[in-house]
């Protein structure tokens, strides 16, 4: 169990090793730093995990040193390990493993594939110690530094001003939820005198009241850092620009691991969302209305890695659904089955990028079935699970989710389920687009087994991972599936029934071509769909266009000008009486007999 | 005998260096080297020969780690007293460090008058620890002149373009400022005289002098105006970019890292426990100034087309964090004043290098005829990269640390004015990450061959970064050595309703 501790360290030390000398090292060397390190993380995490399993479940802590203690502020770093970490854990260094070593292939022509490595080790230390932190200043840490992993790896062509637009704009807005996260911290350590998770979450329990005003503003302002994270409503907008990043980067970041933190970050805190259930009912509707509205923009986005971008968003508007409704396990089992099936799509997506000419608009693909084997087979795989279609591990943590959400509000079911049917249509209009047709060009690369195992790999774990069983109900209370009666049949078939309507209505449409989609399309809605509804533009001329216009109309200061006047009052004033001084001497008599009957006449008129 | 000797050394090793030159135009920053690594070697003798116990008691505002009293002017009640506490000790560190840096930084950068520029150079630092231990008012008053002369022609003789200006600006602002200290000063020894005591400028003396609390809140303002402007906070602030635009790299470092620091350091030693009561009543204006300063920066910094002037503004919306540090009133937010200075200090003195470094290669400061380098010089770009996130305030380095105590004791003193000032969470990068795109990303601009960081240069800005490493994860040693010294601030402030 000791163990634990050096989890996070040897990605660190590869995040170090390749800084320093990565530009001295030879590729595979470098390849052999950047994967071996999460590689040997990975096999510590599965150690760790089976021994935890093995055990009675009960949390583990280590405490690794203290980092500051002032007055009654103490804060170690320690880590926790349950199972609810532990899943993350699983997550993090074996889909962050195969996204890795795939990387190893795809990058290998890049000149900067030594920083690449570097940027991406240091994300899975940030990671790590973000769900094992036992405080929630280590999370913060981590938290953070995920968001610079995110920062360098958007940017990484750095060449491009775009990606560097959009790895700000990635990084600025998941600040503004880093902000309110930060208040939150503030609020909790003021009333509650700790920042330790348990213990947090202990006091919130037995000091504050279910509904009062404190733990609402906190876990409000909590859910506030999630969204900024997790890209929920309103602060969604920064992902699909993210996707300027390498595609292993898409898989791993902004699919598998970082953007569920906020997902995490919440069921890490449940305790404190349940004493405010207006709060966690913000999360069902964040979750909800977010999963529609990513949902219905990726139906129209031609940009592959965009198209899965904005599934992302929707599937984790999903995970929020839970968490809203206090489906907590299924929450977390819906974040673990996405890991698998979102990695294995970006992957897919990758390798038919990297052997079809680096294009992105999936209309000049088409008919890759018969040339591309492996990433079709990956790609049905990965979509029939996004999809949710029975039997795939997608269906068993949705269908659970959705069976949840009924039993809270029926509203929010039909939300899900309509998301579930827009799934269902965008999943397989990418499939039937991409891989079938006519094939227009002809593939230029094939991919080697580096690239091949992860796929494969993946495509196993999307499949039948739905059938793990974690033992999250040693974290969470009861969820109400369990002590709930079950809900009427039909709703479990209508649930059901969903994903197949769209993977029929999607075949119509792009397979068959029975149906026409341009009769069905107007402009308009299209262009703002396209857009992501516009959000963009609104956020452009709420705050970026007028800040920008404000800070350069004040370059060079307005507070100066009090000053620069005053210098120029008295540089006037200077020659005002320099001009007196003209050195002629009937100037002077005369301004002094003057002056002497000024004052003479002031002595006598007073 | 030591703390005299701290001024001493740096005084008559400018004076050495200085003379030095005639001999040989080299000769002068070999010997700055050597007075800085000697003043090292006794301020490190110095931590050494103070017990760890003694360090962690928390001082009464009178009992010093090291004091060195003796007689001056005894006619008007002014004695050479200096004395050392913990927050004094950190300080002088931090002025060695970045003292050593700006030799470094000016190594080959100065090749006019190299004597009386290491003399200037080294007498605004000799002034500057002399205003970390002075503890009598008129003493401290003549090492606050004393730091800023030197620096005044650091700037007119040494500076870039617009340098008369830029010294002319800075002298005005300073020396008005320091008038109306001067006179805070006089009045208050006076004051202490009336109501009984001895005439005085003895800072101890002084602290249980009985004010009537309207003259009390005049001679704080007093102060608090000096202060506030070398800090400087918004609205007194307008000379700092200019001065710091035009100083040379040298000049700069010391002028961001540690001179500054003077008026943060003035606000805890003397404005709150000088003046405890009518600190307490402007502590809102105070913090208010303090959120106004950290926002108002960050935002004007962002539209900065010039390397140094945008580093300038954002040192102004770091030092911001200083006055809710200081008036909030916990030990929280004090420590985290602390470390703020320090931190500051290390990652906007390295980023002032890294400008000076960049004009000397592309003979501009410009954004504009910058853009791509990290094609052309990848290891001065990633210490960029890492000091440009210290200053964003990313965990793990010490700004962080800094910022986030400032901000978790101000929560305490008003949760609406931390809501305001945690907006510059989101400023920070938007002006941060801009150095690097503008910079540093895009594409490189066609230009003879740029030279990566010298191994000079590389070590200088690797030892900062090391520090700030170390404060961002083991901040407990500045928090340990500063805590007696905050304790008895606080408790001057605390003891004011009795």
């Amino acid at each position: 169990m000791e163990l634990l501790g050096w989890i996070p360290f040897f990605p660190l030390l590869g995040f170090l090793a390749l800084v320093f000398f990565g530009r001295s090292l030879s590729k595979p060397m470098v390849a052999l730093i950047g994967v071996g390190s999460v590689g040997i993380s990975a096999l510590l995490a599965f150690l760790v995990g089976f021994e935890l399993l093995r055990g009675s479940m009960a949390p583990y802590r280590l405490a690794l040193g203290s980092w500051i203690t002032t007055g009654d502020l103490t804060i170690p770093f320690g880590f926790y390990l349950d199972s609810l970490s532990m899943t993350m854990l699983f997550v993090v260094t074996g889909v962050g493993l195969l996204i890795h070593l795939y990387a190893a292939e795809f990058m290998e022509a890049d000149a900067g594939y030594a920083r690449f490595f570097a940027y991406m080790n240091l994300f899975v230390a940030a990671m790590l110690t973000l769900v094992l932190a036992d405080n929630l200043l280590l999370l913060y840490l981590g938290w953070e530094g995920v968001g610079l992993g995110s920062y360098l790896l958007i940017g990484f062509w750095y060449v491009n001003p775009d990606n560097g637009y959009a790895a700000r704009k990635a990084f600025v807005m998941t600040r503004v939820g880093d902000m309110a996260l930060a208040l939150s911290l503030f609020l909790l350590f003021t009333e509650l005198h700790s920042l330790d998770i348990q213990t947090v979450m202990e006091r919130a329990q037995s000091e504050w009241k279910v509904g009062a005003v404190l733990p609402v503003t906190a876990a409000a302002l909590l859910l506030g850092g999630a969204a900024g994270k997790s890209a929920q409503l309103p602060l969604q907008t920064w992902l699909p620009d993210a996707m300027a990043g390498p595609t292993p980067v898409s898989a791993l970041i902004h699919a598998a691991t970082m953007v569920t933190a906020g997902v995490y970050l919440i069921a890490r805190t449940h305790v404190l969302f349940m004493l405010a259930p207006s709060a966690q009912t913000a999360v069902a509707v964040v979750g909800g209305v977010t999963l529609l509205i990513a949902g219905f923009s990726g139906l129209v986005q031609t940009d592959i890695k965009r198209i899965l971008a904005y599934s992302t968003i929707s599937q984790i508007g999903y995970m929020f659904l839970a968490l809203g409704v206090g489906a907590w396990s299924a929450a977390i089992f819906h974040l673990l089955t996405h890991a698998f099936f979102k990695a294995l799509l970006f992957l897919a997506a990758g390798a038919v990028i990297f052997c079809f000419h680096h294009e992105h608009d999936i209309f000049k693909m088409g008919g890759l079935r018969k040339a591309m084997p492996l990433a079709f087979w990956s790609f049905l795989i990965g979509s029939a699970a996004l999809a949710a279609l029975p039997f795939t591990s997608g269906y068993y943590s949705k269908h659970e989710i959705l069976l949840a959400a009924f039993e809270t509000s029926p509203i929010l079911w039909g939300m899900g389920c309509l998301g579930a049917l827009i799934t269902g249509i965008y999943s397989f209009r990418l499939l039937f687009v991409v891989f079938f047709g006519h094939q227009t060009r002809e593939v230029e690369a094939a991919i080697g087994n580096r690239m091949r195992i992860p796929l494969v790999l993946l495509s196993v774990l999307a499949l039948f991972g739905g059938l793990l069983q974690i033992p999250l109900d040693t974290v969470f209370p009861a969820s109400i599936e369990t002590t709930l009666p079950s809900p009427s049949p039909w709703v479990s078939i209508v649930t059901l029934m969903m994903p197949i309507l769209g993977l029929l209505i999607a075949a119509l449409f792009y397979l068959t071509g029975t149906l026409s989609s341009t009769a069905f399309t107007n402009e308009p809605i299209k262009r703002l769909l396209l857009s992501g509804w516009g959000f963009d533009a609104l956020y452009r001329t709420l705050f970026i266009h007028p800040f920008v216009a404000l800070t350069r109309w004040n370059k060079k200061d307005v507070l100066d000008s009090p000053y620069l006047r005053t210098a120029w009052l008295s540089r006037k004033l200077h020659d005002l009486t320099r001009a007196a001084q003209t050195g002629r001497i009937r100037w002077y008599a005369a301004s002094m007999a003057w002056g002497a009957v000024v004052v003479i006449a002031i002595g006598l008129l007073s | 005998m030591m703390l005299s000797a701290l001024i001493a050394v740096l005084f008559f090793g400018g004076i050495a260096a200085w003379m030095s030159e005639q001999r040989n135009p080299n000769a002068p920053r070999w010997f700055a080297l050597a007075t800085l690594a000697l003043e090292a070697l006794l301020a490190g003798w110095l931590f050494a020969g103070i017990p760890a116990a003694e360090m962690a008691v928390p001082a009464t505002a009178s009992s010093w780690l090291a004091e060195v009293n003796l007689l001056w002017i005894s006619r008007f009640g002014i004695g050479f007293h200096l004395a050392a506490d913990g927050l004094s000790l950190l300080l002088i560190a931090l002025t060695v460090l970045l003292g050593l840096m700006a030799v470094a930084s000016s190594w080959t950068e100065i090749d006019k008058r190299t004597g009386f520029f290491y003399f200037n150079l080294l007498t605004c630092l000799a002034g500057t620890v002399g205003v970390f231990l002075s503890a009598d008012l008129f003493l401290f008053f003549l090492c606050w002149e004393a730091m800023i002369v030197p620096m005044y022609f650091l700037i007119a003789i040494w500076g870039h373009e617009n340098r008369t200006y830029a010294a002319i600006k800075f002298a005005v602002f300073t020396q008005v400022s320091s008038l109306v200290m001067l006179v805070a000063i006089i009045v208050l020894a006076l004051a202490h005289y009336r109501s009984g005591g001895a005439l005085t400028f003895d800072y101890v003396a002084l602290l249980h002098t009985k004010l009537d609390s309207n003259l009390g809140y005049w001679l704080m303002l007093g102060f608090f105006i000096a202060f506030a402007v070398k800090l400087p906070a918004v609205p007194f602030h307008t000379w700092l970019p200019d001065a710091h635009t035009q100083a040379p790299t040298g000049g700069s470092v010391i002028l961001a890292g540690i001179l500054l620091k003077t008026g943060a350091y003035g606000l805890l030693r003397f404005v709150i426990p000088l003046f405890p009561e009518a600190a307490h009543r402007f502590a809102p204006i105070a913090i208010a100034l303090g959120a106004a300063s950290m926002l108002y920066t960050a935002a004007t910094a962002f539209a900065q087309s010039d390397f140094k002037r945008l580093v300038a503004y954002t040192s102004i919306s770091h030092m911001g964090f200083i006055l809710p540090g200081a008036f909030s009133g916990n030990l929280l937010a004090m420590q985290g004043a602390v470390v703020t200075m320090i931190a500051h200090g290390l990652s906007a003195g390295a980023l002032f290098m890294i400008a000076g470094f960049l004009q000397n290669r592309l003979h501009s400061r410009e954004f504009g005829e910058m853009g791509g380098l990290w094609t052309a010089m990848p290891q001065l770009s990633a210490l960029t990269l890492f000091f440009v996130m210290a200053t964003l305030g990313l965990p793990g380095l010490g700004n962080f640390v800094g910022e986030f105590l400032v901000l978790a004791g101000l929560f305490e003193a008003s949760p609406i004015a931390t809501a305001i000032a945690a907006l510059v969470l989101i400023l920070s990068p938007v002006y941060a990450l801009i150095v690097i795109q503008k910079a540093y990303h895009g594409p490189l601009q066609n230009r003879p061959v740029l030279s990566d960081g010298s191994f000079r240069e590389l070590a200088a800005l690797g030892l900062l970064a090391a520090a700030l490493v170390w404060l961002g994860l083991r901040p407990q040693t500045v928090l340990d050595v500063s805590k007696p010294a905050l304790q008895s601030v606080r408790h001057t402030l605390n003891a004011r309703e009795t």
